[in-house]
């Protein structure tokens, strides 16, 4: 703690922060740009000029930026001091000297940084007589926009880009008033985090390029905090609605998940909401259908056959659970195959021994040792793929404390430690993004991987410190694993692998034995697989042998394209044999084809839910907006009421639904205790309202249908109001809608939000956290070994090859895969084999060939893999048209017919 | 009067070659400095007082002090900053011309101090001759064994290339110049660090002036006490200096520190040409403030300068007559300072631009009353501290003196639309 | 001729003495540039890439360095390039003098190239020749003292 004193005032303060970051937390409105708070200080843009003075008597002080100054014990600063406050108005003024006179069609405007700071200045009038640079703009691709007249040169975007997210594709160019952020060439950005240069640039230079097809000003959309579906990191997002379109995502800081940061999947991925081909209205056999008929039709339905209920790894807890009560315990299932569903099992198994810690990204990022057994984080949870990068930076950055180098010194820390890196291991089939950064890679057969890890294990229990041992690469890793601090293995279900999983566990386990605590983080497929295999529902294996014994005739299908987790054959096989299919959905896809009713289901923009993410962090999505047609309904809402006519409720007799979540506790014990995670009440006696109060046209916006202002839409269930009235006051973090303060428009205005500015929200009341809460489930304690797996190839001679599914971060998941810019960067279907087998089989890169998997043949283009194993071939996990396949799996080549 | 530094440099003879430079007492110094202790030789050096000759004039045996000596500290690095880009400024060529190894024995010595084992002249692109000659005198002294090669009993060795730039006036700034080094873009480092703990590739580092280099083999061989003596003034030494502009015979010079101008002017220029009148000068370089007349008497050494409110800077003095229009110059330096703003800091990247602009509506009849308002406002808001290097308050000394001095004829501008000189 | 998608063998050699001097490669990008430069006369889209690759490092992070300095040219120029000084000492000695005679016989600015693709002109700040200004330099020559009138012959020794 240090004192120091602000304009008179004293204040206790933390030693080891700048100034900048100080006088925020304490209130101050201090402009800055280059800044940010997990970009640390660099000092170029000059806009957070202040005064310190050498002692109380000084009276003359000097200017310093408050970025790069350190607190230090009895300092006496300035922030009101008229020459620090006109060198800020002055400082702003230069920066407006090129800066267009284009707010009013500025995506920016509005929530924009620079009006924020340009207005906190007081600089108003402009003197600058002559004509503005002007420059060229470039396209990037279908996520960004570019606008680079509008840019100030604070270099965040660089810094964010280049040094915080390993872009290597954008960067500065030429010099003085000539500089340039941008491309070499133009062309597609190649970072999977490039989205986030919307929300780093405080301009409009970096805009949401999908936003702009359907622009909205901030203050005119209706937002609600969500969590992003399109992984199982849980991501919290908010999500931004206006005239019944889901408009933008925007990050929602958590400061122990994703921080300020989000993937572009994750960004980009709400386009499906939109789709062209949503389900509007239920459909009964090809037949639109609505009201009191349906309601006939499905009573009829649902009281004469016996009915098994498919749950889904991408509904909520609630509508799955929902689904459990509607068909009862014993006729619910998991939506995946056995393999995903044992893969998982095991996990909790893992989770639930209390042998092991599953870090939060904030703590992955604490890490000095990390060692990747059989994912690519950077296509399979990529914002975890970002914590990496700077766990990697931790060693070096350690060495520094020596130097006095403060740790908001970003320049100077990253001079000091050049390119060295803390130890990445990374054992995958295919080379990844994040190899370049790693000490040891290892491609190959995820057998291979897995022994590697088991061989690990053994190393680690060897005691390698012990001086008799010759040092080998085993035991040098092993070594490194036992001296690290806060090692971190991260494993997941990708690669569909058992031997990875016990492979990853045994290294974990053996480390325990050396009282060396390491974190075990594990990637699973979906936003709320974790959720959903709680709930110990039988796989689909299971479903079909028992829908066939005992005489199963419907199945109701949950939010869940099966043919993304089963062989397509045996589920065609599967719906003939039943005589009515409902399925509740968003989007038409393989599954609802093969329907006799559709439900539209309402998105998780459109309704509130719970998910539980890879760590078992439990957290709700809020809805954002009412679907505008009566017909679309939250899935747990349709099967709630499937529910009721089922026990004999007349349609006019239906009630709301209970708590759900209330419910769920209370059947299955090991959900007991959710719900505490987020409060279920407003603030002050009053809702929160998703709408700012600036929210404009109320009146008007439909006054192309009826001149008089509709009721608006009213929420019963949730803390929100669905207008701007409401309480004003600052919601708890699970239930921010949006950021804003007085004088802060833009995204920045989060710091008020903050206890200290970077650090945690205000207000967070609890965290719930299904894997950390005691269990009943008891551990097996079998050991590990390798089962070698039948399948492999060894003798590479024929046409058949091992599959391995490589999942893409733009692709592999199902519903961003929808959206219009997200689509357009998925890789074509590829069949990547090593040279050697290419020529073996003579086949070129780019070729199409054909290629068989059960009993489907699916057109690929040849793709040359140099690391995979003789007797391999990598494909893209479940990237249309490569869907309908039981992993693991096997592929054959079939001549193609000319 | 003694001239250490260009006692065997002759513009009609070739540079001494190394045989040449040994025979003249050359690389004795290194033989001595290689019996002291380091540390040793920075204390002779602090002592002596030898002032940083690339313009700021800090104390360089201090500055050699702040290096960290604990002997597991790893690579050190030692470099000349040889980028001499500032307008007016043509000192250090001279002295790598003229004798290229007085520059590498103060090198090796200096490096020695530190103990740092590999070291970089940073030589502007437009000095071949002199990166000829220094490549030609790096080769030959790690042939006879003073590079490259560890040295006597002490087993110490040094590591010498040379490295040519590609433009910019930034890399001179001794972190950009690190920068430049490193293969980035040369935009300066916040300090601290200072290279001193931190500097080429995050290692220990010290750059220096190549002249302030040149003086370290003589101290070593006469002694502080011979170097204060040197000089008329406080400072200690000689100082190289020169004159360009409308004097009879511009040139270098090297003449105790303290000399005073007009004699500079007089009994070395050679007075001004004919036909000119002296208005005033930049004693040090582009980026000091003027002198006028009023100062002729001064004497030319850090302290006495800064007096008359302008410094010392590099010692190279380019002189205003009055056929030339003091619009027009300044409007030359501002537009050298805008275009070489490395872009990092937005005050320099904008308010130079500003300035440059608004001087040149002036010179061209369309300046305002206000205008000279804002270009006041900037010489404050573009001062020490405000912007991220020396570079932007640099450019606004001598525009915060042109209005001072010259305030008439910006405002005969003005009121006139046209520029007087024209 | 360049085979432009290839660095030769005497560009690699000259650019591996320089890495060897440095701790890691693309600290001698600069180097690089300048090699290449000299080799081809400037530094074309494909050289960048050339040059990013051989130093493993991406074509931006290159090309903003390239873009940087002054002397690095990413655009065509003539056979010979002519940096005539336009800062104090020559200004002051007229340097405006030389450069309308130079536009005169040239027919070309600053940033021009001659249509014979001869001469690229540039502006260049402070030669360090003040005691001789003005000043100009073409390719490696250095002239001091210049009269306009001495202009063509000057010219003339460039073919
Ligand atoms: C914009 C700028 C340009 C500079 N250019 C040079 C230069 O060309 N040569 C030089 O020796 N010092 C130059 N300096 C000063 C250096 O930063 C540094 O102070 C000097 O090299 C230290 O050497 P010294 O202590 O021997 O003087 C420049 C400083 C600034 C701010
Ligand atoms: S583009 Fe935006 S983030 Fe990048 S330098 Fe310009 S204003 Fe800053
Ligand atoms: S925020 Fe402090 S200088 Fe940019």
């Amino acid at each position: 703690m240090a004192q120091i004193h602000i304009d008179k005032e004293s204040y206790d303060v933390k030693n080891g922060k700048n100034l900048l970051e100080t006088c925020l937390s304490l209130g101050y409105q201090l402009p800055y740009f280059c800044w940010h708070p997990a970009l640390n200080s660099v000092g170029a843009c000059r806009q957070c000029a202040i005064k310190v003075f050498k002692d109380e008597k000084d009276t003359r002080g000097r200017i310093v930026m408050a970025c790069v100054e350190p607190v230090s014990d009895g300092l006496h600063l300035s922030v009101a001091d008229p020459e620090a406050s006109a060198f800020r108005s002055q400082n702003i003024e230069w920066l407006m000297t090129n800066h267009p006179h284009d707010c009013a069609v500025c995506d920016e405007g509005g929530s924009c940084h620079l009006q924020d700071m340009t207005v906190m200045t007081g600089h108003a009038y402009r003197r600058f007589q002559y004509p503005k640079r002007t420059h060229h703009n470039q396209y990037l691709g279908p996520l960004v926009h570019h606008e680079m007249n509008r840019c100030i040169q604070c270099y965040r975007c660089v810094r964010f880009y280049k040094d915080y997210a390993g872009g290597k594709d954008l960067d500065v160019f030429a010099a003085h008033d000539h500089v340039y952020f941008g491309r070499a060439k133009e062309g597609i950005l190649e970072s999977e985090f490039s989205g986030n240069l919307a929300e780093v640039c405080p301009t409009g230079v970096f805009t949401d390029k999908t936003l702009h097809t359907h622009y909205t000003r901030k203050w005119d959309l209706t937002m609600a905090p969500s969590v992003c579906q399109h992984c199982s990191l849980g991501c919290n997002i908010i999500a931004g609605e206006r005239y019944g379109s889901l408009r933008s995502i925007t990050n929602r800081y958590h400061e122990a998940v994703n921080g300020y940061f989000l993937c572009d999947r994750g960004r980009y991925g709400y386009e499906f909401v939109n789709h062209p081909s949503r389900i509007q209205h239920p459909n009964v056999r090809g037949r639109q259908v609505s009201g009191k008929e349906l309601y006939t039709t499905l009573q009829d339905l649902l009281t004469s056959k016996n009915w098994i209920g498919v749950g889904s790894p991408r509904a909520s807890l609630e509508a799955n659970f929902a689904l459990r009560k509607l068909v009862g315990d014993q006729n619910f299932y998991q939506g995946v195959s056995k393999v995903e569903a044992d893969l998982l099992q095991r996990i909790l198994h893992m989770t639930h021994s209390g042998q092991i810690h599953q870090p939060s990204l904030q703590e992955i990022e604490q890490a000095d040792l990390v060692l990747i057994l059989g994912e690519d984080p950077t296509h399979s949870a990529p914002r975890m793929a970002l914590s990496i990068r700077q766990a990697v930076r931790n060693i070096p950055l350690q060495q520094t404390a020596s130097t006095h180098i403060p740790a908001w010194h970003d320049v100077a820390q990253r001079e000091y430690i050049q390119d060295t890196k803390g130890p990445l291991y990374i054992a995958y089939p295919v080379a990844s993004k994040l190899d370049e950064l790693a000490s040891y890679t290892l491609h190959d057969h995820p057998d291979v991987l897995a022994a590697f890890g088991f061989d690990l294990a053994q190393a680690i229990g060897d005691d390698p410190l012990g001086d008799q041992n010759e040092p080998t690469l085993l035991r040098n890793i092993a070594e490194a694993l036992l001296k690290a601090e806060r090692p971190l293995i991260v494993t997941g279900t990708s690669l569909i692998s058992h031997n990875i999983l016990e492979a990853a566990w045994a290294i974990a386990m053996a480390l325990k034995h050396q009282n060396k605590n390491a974190s075990l983080s594990f990637i699973l497929p979906s936003c709320n697989s974790a959720g959903l295999a709680y709930m110990e529902a039988e796989p689909l294996e299971v479903l079909m042998k028992s829908a066939k014994q005992n005489g199963i005739s419907g199945a109701i299908v949950l939010e869940n394209d099966l043919y993304r987790h089963y062989d397509a054959l045996e589920l065609d096989q599967f719906f003939e044999s039943l005589e009515d299919i409902i399925v509740l959905d968003h989007l038409e896809q393989p599954t609802t084809a093969q329907a006799t009713v559709t439900l539209p289901a309402a998105t998780f923009a459109e309704t509130s839910g719970t998910l539980v993410n890879n760590e078992g962090r439990v957290q709700s999505f809020y809805q954002v907006y009412m679907p505008k047609n009566e017909d679309i309904r939250p899935s747990w809402q349709w099967l709630t009421e499937l529910y009721q006519i089922k026990i004999g409720l007349t349609p006019d007799l239906l009630y709301p639904s209970t708590p759900l979540l209330e419910e769920l506790a209370a059947s299955l014990p090991q959900f007991a205790g959710i719900g505490a995670h987020a409060p279920t009440f407003g603030l002050n006696g009053q809702k929160i309202p998703r709408e700012p109060h600036r929210y404009s046209g109320r009146t008007a916006m439909l006054a192309h249908i009826a001149v008089s202002e509709p009721r608006p839409d009213q929420d019963e269930l949730s803390p929100f109001s669905f207008t701007m009235e409401g309480s004003r006051g600052f919601p708890p973090p699970p239930l921010t809608p949006y950021y804003w303060s007085p004088g802060w428009n833009s995204n920045q205005a989060l710091n008020k939000y903050q206890i200290e500015v970077g650090g945690a929200l205000a207000g967070r009341h609890a965290e719930v956290n299904l894997f950390a809460m005691a269990s009943t489930i008891p551990y097996p304690t079998k050991k590990g070994g390798v089962n070698q797996s039948q399948s492999v190839i060894q003798n590479a001679t024929t046409h058949t090859f091992e599959l391995l599914p490589i999942t893409h971060i733009f692709g592999s998941e199902e519903l961003s895969g929808y959206g219009d810019a997200i689509s357009k960067l998925a890789p074509a279907p590829y069949f990547a084999i090593n040279k050697q087998e290419a020529s073996r089989l003579s086949l070129q890169p780019g070729v199409d060939i054909h290629l068989r998997i059960g009993k489907q043949t699916y057109p690929l283009t040849v793709q040359i893999g140099q690391e995979l194993p003789a007797g391999c071939a990598a494909i893209p996990y479940n990237i249309p048209p490569l869907t309908g396949i039981t992993w693991p799996a096997q592929g054959t080549l079939i001549p193609t017919t000319p | 009067m003694e001239k250490p530094l260009t006692q065997y440099i002759n513009p009609n003879r070739p540079a001494l070659h190394l045989k040449e430079y040994e025979r003249v007492g050359g690389y004795s110094a290194l033989r001595k400095a290689l019996t002291m202790a380091p540390k040793d030789i920075t204390n002779m050096v602090q002592e002596a007082d030898l002032k940083g000759r690339g313009g700021a004039g800090f104390n360089t045996g201090m500055k050699w002090s702040f290096v960290p000596m604990d002997p597991d500290i790893g690579t050190k690095y030692l470099i000349a900053n040889a980028d001499e880009m500032e307008p007016g400024t043509f000192k250090d060529r001279l002295l790598m011309e003229g004798n290229p190894h007085q520059l590498i024995e103060g090198m090796i010595i200096a490096a020695y101090a530190i103990q740092a084992n590999v070291s970089f002249i940073f030589l502007r692109w437009a000095y071949k001759k002199a990166a000829r000659l220094l490549e030609q005198a790096i080769a030959e002294a790690y042939d006879a064994g003073y590079l490259g090669r560890p040295m006597g009993s002490t087993g110490y060795q040094l590591h010498l290339h040379l490295h040519t730039g590609v433009g910019r006036y930034i890399c001179g700034e001794e972190t950009a110049l690190l920068n430049a080094l490193e293969g980035k873009r040369a935009t300066p480092r916040l300090k601290p660090p200072f290279p001193q703990i931190s500097g080429l590739f995050g290692r220990p580092t010290i750059v220096n002036n190549v002249e302030t280099l040149c003086n370290v083999p003589h101290i070593v061989n006469n002694g502080p006490d011979w170097f204060k003596a040197l000089s008329n003034s406080g400072d200690a030494g000689t100082k190289l200096y020169g004159v360009s502009g409308r004097v009879k015979t511009p040139g270098i010079w090297e003449l105790p520190l303290g000399t005073p101008m007009d004699q500079l002017l007089e009994d070395h220029a050679g007075g001004m040409q004919d036909g000119y009148r002296f208005r005033g000068a930049l004693p040090g370089g582009a980026s000091t403030d003027f002198l006028v007349t009023e100062h002729l008497k001064i004497n030319l050494d850090y302290k006495s300068v800064a007096s008359a409110g302008s410094r010392l800077g590099t010692g190279t003095m380019v002189v205003l007559d009055d056929r030339t229009c003091p619009v027009g110059f300044v409007h030359n330096l501002e537009h050298f300072f805008a275009q070489e703003s490395c872009g990092w800091c937005s005050p320099c990247r904008e308010g130079l631009p500003w300035t440059e602009k608004i001087l040149r509506s002036i010179e061209d009849g369309r300046g305002t009353i206000q205008d000279l308002e804002i270009l006041e406002q900037h010489t404050i808001q573009l001062g020490p501290g405000r912007t991220f290097c020396a570079l932007a308050p640099g450019a606004m000394e001598p525009l915060q003196s042109a209005l001072k001095y010259f305030r008439e004829d910006f405002e005969s501008h003005i009121s006139q639309k046209k520029c007087p000189w024209r | 001729m360049h085979i432009d998608s290839i660095l030769s063998e005497q560009e690699i050699a000259a650019i591996e003495k320089e890495v060897a001097k440095l701790p890691m490669p693309k600290a001698a990008c600069i180097e690089a540039l300048k090699i290449v430069q000299q080799h081809r006369g400037w530094v074309s889209d494909d050289s960048l890439q050339l040059i990013a690759q051989h130093l493993q490092m991406s074509t931006a992070e290159l090309d903003s360095v390239a873009t940087f300095y002054n002397l690095i040219f990413r655009k065509p120029v003539g056979r010979h390039v002519i940096l005539l000084c336009d800062s104090i000492s020559c200004y002051v000695m007229g340097y405006e003098k030389i450069y309308e005679g130079l536009q005169r016989q040239l027919q070309i600015g600053f940033g021009e190239t001659s249509p014979d693709g001869r001469f690229t002109l540039l502006p260049n700040a402070c030669l360090g020749t003040c005691d001789h200004a003005p000043a100009l330099m073409i390719d490696q020559d250095t002239y001091p003292d210049l009269k306009p009138e001495q202009l063509e012959a000057i010219l003339n020794t460039y073919p």
